[in-house]
């Protein structure tokens, strides 16, 4: 009979994604690049509202977009096609959120040396990509008004580590039993920090003022 | 699914652990998981044993799962009220300036090698 042993270990699961996001974002800082991690539920518009705002900054900064999916390559594409900028799309394989490793493996695959920003459009989904530190440098979430006001409450940590609330389709606002005020009470209740943008990516609204908060965040970055 | 990613990162962590300090097999593993977690004990055990057949040390290992009980401090009258009960209001002073004290992390407690 062979001796059991037990090693103990007390650490948390998450642990190990911490450190490699934290070397993930150094080496990001070390040339120059600033990462955003852009998450929301299946349908909220990240695409779209990507495709718009990346319009609007393009000529001003350099952009790169991950795109990351369980399947398909329907969003890099059409990123690229309707923006015209590097554009590279991540599988998850099946899994529901991307973790440190992972991006740090899809920013391999494209050249970073020529970018000044990068968004991560994450996969949609409110639980898990709350749940792992993907190495970005702000996290920004888009809430649509169809999925309503109640969201905050129904998944408080993808509202609390989010820096910036993007809260969409704001033009279809009179159609729907959503009440603005309570979602914005709702939001900063779990995160008093968060900076609340309401656009609609369709019509344009709001997208200047997207475009100058991150072109702001950046210019922070690189000083 | 959000189960399937925290086991494959914990079978990582654990096959590291095993290849590090040459271990034969890993026969058990304990994990503490908070009752605010996110994490379905059914799922979880589910997940695991379907992942566990992939991995070198770990394709009879079993599994102990500790739930840590949820619970939250009021910083306005400085008690703690069990999370899943009262949510984010504090049942003593009613106030919503509460944060979350344990009951959130999953925890790799210990392993029992050979």
């Amino acid at each position: 009979m062979e001796e059991v042993r037990t090693i103990l270990l007390h650490r948390s699961v998450y642990a190990d994604n911490d450190a490699e996001a934290d070397a993930l974002r150094s080496y990001l800082k070390d040339r120059g690049v600033f990462l955003v991690n852009l998450m929301s539920s299946p349908g909220a518009g990240k695409t779209t509202t990507l495709t718009a705002l990346i319009n609007s900054i393009k000529n001003k900064v350099r952009v790169g977009v991950m795109e990351a999916d369980i399947d398909s390559d329907v969003d890099a594409l059409s990123i690229a096609k309707n923006t015209g900028v590097k554009s590279i799309q991540l599988h998850t394989g099946g899994m529901c959120h991307l973790d440190a490793g992972m991006t740090k493996s899809g920013l391999d695959g494209i050249d970073i040396s020529d970018l000044d920003l990068i968004f991560l459009e994450n996969v949609g989904n409110l639980v898990c990509p709350a749940e792992f530190d993907t190495g970005a440098n702000l996290d920004v979430m888009i809430l649509s008004i169809p999925e309503g006001h109640d969201k905050p409450l129904k998944y408080p940590l993808v509202f609390q580590k989010s820096d910036l609330v993007i809260i969409n389709k704001i033009d279809a606002l009179p159609y729907f039993n959503f009440d603005y005020e309570k979602c914005v009470n709702y939001i900063k209740m779990r995160n008093k920090d968060a900076t609340i943008i309401p656009i609609s990516a369709k019509t344009g609204e709001g997208i200047d003022k997207v475009a100058d908060y991150f072109l702001n965040k950046l210019k922070q970055f690189k000083e | 699914m959000h189960e399937l990613g925290i086991v494959v990162h914990v079978i990582k962590q654990i096959e590291e652990l095993a290849k590090n300090n040459k271990v034969k097999e890993v026969k058990e593993l304990t994990l503490e998981v908070g009752e605010v977690s996110g994490v379905v004990k059914e799922y979880f055990v589910d997940a695991f044993n379907w992942a566990i057949k992939k991995t070198e040390y770990m394709k009879n290992c079993k599994l102990n799962l500790i739930i840590i009980e949820g619970i939250s401090f009021c910083e306005d009258c400085q008690q703690t009220f069990k999370t899943t009960e009262f949510g984010k209001k504090c049942p003593n002073c009613g106030s919503e300036r509460t944060y979350l004290v344990t009951g959130r992390d999953v925890v790799i407690k210990d392993v029992k090698v050979i």
